[in-house]
């Protein structure tokens, strides 16, 4: 491993930036701090940049620009990027923790030895930041998950998971925005509208947010819309 | 208005409605999507001489069988080696051709390649997501996935008799089966082995093969120690390895981020040609270095503008057509009377 930041040129069109080589909040506010310079100043020919835990990918028009003149203007922008993190949001994420709506309550009381009543404090707990997107549009990794509640995935996975379930696996949480099968711990449901289906903002959170999960009792769940379709 | 209308007769799997992708929300977990082979798909619709990224059907192998019920457009169909029939009559190779209420097109898949594209000389109606009309597979998202039974229409038609025809096929960009990779970004991670492997032996395609990638059978890369990495972006044409050593070839609805490290990653411009192969069909790769990829990608930029400006150029009527082929040994050129 050579020194950081480290730059890994990816096919024709993009650059690796590693700006860290675990994950955690230095390398958030490290990734955050490189995502808006890259932004408000974007070297030419830079046609979009995906932000995730330890490192970013710069992916660049070919025709314009390669690989050495990316890496020197990211270089650049990082010797005179500041080092604290750029203002993020904050949203709350209201859940309900009805036994149908979080099939798997009981089972991570039981493998973390707790009451379900306990699953749904440290749930409620935890100080969650959106470490980066994957897996399908809106699904969004949420990272700070209190360590009581790391459960390992499930051996097999469930089909048809409806959008709007909040499930866990490992340190992660994230809440679903479409149907989609499922290997994670389901906790709960969310009404929270992740792909919001407004074109200016489509999408609830940007890299970096702070995300705080509120309990809702089912009545309040189905006022809100109940899980997104 | 001039429209068209149609009834899908049959509609395979996969087959679905893309323009030329959704870019710029990766950070948010959205691929690009768009056209599986974006050559094909320009051709198409420069052919008809429309905006090369306008929406069109992406028709897999299962095949699309279309009712016209209502006007007339002319459509065209570019995209590996399809079988085409057109009211009982099949064009051989990509062509344009006009079709009317009361006729009938079905493509099946021929000889070659896994994607076709049909597009039609006026705006194809569907469903937009972000502004796109280009379908994320597996969610939905965009036009969506044409299925047996579903109505379509076409605003705006055109009839261009001056296009229809062949349309030539591109030598610039025919694929050999070997696609130029770049190593990394996670190649230091695999054993030597893995790595001399991954450009010196052959590959197959198999059936595990839709939007998101190709799983390729092959000789196993094996991952030098139990290294994991944080989970980060990937790109299109990523060939990332699982902890079985099982290399997959991540195409048009690939996730955006991943655990897997990823030995090496195809080139842009070799993505439209191994996306065409077909399970059981042999792949290579071929090292360059990141300059060299930079060269072929400009190279094929240049050659594909130029080819697409050429497929675009009316070719005239039958009667222009007829009429310049016999004033080409006269005294009086062609150009000069038009």
């Amino acid at each position: 491993m050579t020194a950081l930041p480290r730059f890994t040129p990816v096919a024709e069109h993009a650059l690796l930036v590693q700006l860290a080589e675990e994950v955690g909040d230095r390398a958030a506010r490290a990734v955050l701090a490189l995502d808006k310079a890259l932004a408000d100043r974007p070297p030419e020919g830079l046609v979009e940049v995906v932000p995730a835990l330890v490192n970013l990918l710069v992916e660049f028009d070919p025709v314009v620009t390669d690989h050495a003149d990316m890496q020197a203007a990211v270089a650049a922008l990082l010797d005179h990027a500041p080092d604290h993190a750029p203002e993020v949001a904050t949203h709350d994420v209201a859940v309900c923790y009805d036994p149908d709506l979080g099939p798997d309550l009981a089972a991570v009381a039981r493998a973390t030895g707790q009451s379900e009543e306990a699953v749904i404090a440290a749930h409620l707990g935890g100080g969650y930041r959106v470490g980066m997107y994957g897996f399908a549009p809106g699904y969004a990794y949420l990272t700070g998950l209190d360590p009581a509640l790391h459960v390992p995935r499930k051996p097999t996975a469930l089909r048809d998971v409806p959008a709007g379930s909040v499930i866990i696996a490992g340190p992660q949480c994230l809440v679903t925005t479409l149907k989609m099968p499922t290997g994670w711990s389901i906790l709960g449901s969310s009404p929270a509208r992740i792909l919001t289906g407004d074109p200016s903002r489509p999408f609830l959170f940007n890299v970096g947010d702070h995300v705080r999960f509120t309990r809702i009792d089912r009545a309040a769940f189905e006022a809100m819309g109940g899980a997104p379709a | 208005m001039s429209f068209a209308r149609f009834t899908v007769r049959f509609a395979g799997p996969l087959v679905t409605f893309q323009d030329r992708g959704r870019p710029g929300h990766k950070r948010f977990g959205v691929s690009a999507s768009g056209p599986m082979d974006r050559l094909a798909h320009a051709a198409a619709n420069v052919a008809l001489g429309q905006l090369a990224g306008a929406t069109a059907i992406e028709v897999s192998m299962g095949g699309i069988v279309l009712a016209c019920t209502e006007g007339a457009v002319s459509l065209a169909v570019a995209g590996g080696e399809f079988g085409i029939d057109l009211a009982g009559s099949g064009p051989e190779g990509w062509a344009v051709l006009t079709i009317e209420a009361g006729q009938t097109l079905t493509l099946r898949p021929g000889r070659a390649g896994s994607w076709c594209y049909i597009a039609f000389a006026g705006e194809l109606q569907c469903g937009h997501w972000l502004g796109h009309a280009a379908t994320h597979s597996t969610s939905g998202l965009g036009g969506g996935a044409l299925v047996t039974g579903q109505e379509l229409e076409v605003a705006n038609t055109r009839t261009c008799p001056d296009r229809e025809g062949p349309i030539a096929q591109p030598a610039f960009a025919r694929f050999d089966g070997t696609a130029r990779v770049v190593m990394g970004p996670q190649d230091d991670l695999f054993d030597a082995a893995a790595r001399t492997a991954l450009t010196t032996e052959t590959f197959q395609l198999t059936d595990a093969f839709d939007r998101m990638g190709v799983r390729l059978d092959g000789p196993r890369l094996s991952i030098g120690g139990a290294l994991s990495i944080p989970s980060e972006p990937v790109a299109r044409g990523s060939i990332q390895v699982a902890g079985d050593g099982v290399a997959t070839v991540l195409l048009a609805d690939h996730q955006t981020t991943g655990g897997y490290p990823k030995i090496a990653t195809v080139i842009g411009p070799d993505q439209d040609g191994l996306a065409q192969l077909r399970a059981r069909d042999a792949l290579r790769f071929k090292a360059i270095t990141p300059a060299e990829a930079v060269a072929a990608a400009r190279t094929h930029a240049a050659a594909r503008v130029a080819w697409l400006a050429e497929i675009a150029t009316p070719r005239g009527t039958l009667m222009e057509r007829l009429m310049r082929e016999n004033l080409v040994d006269g005294v009086v050129r062609a150009d000069s009377d038009s």
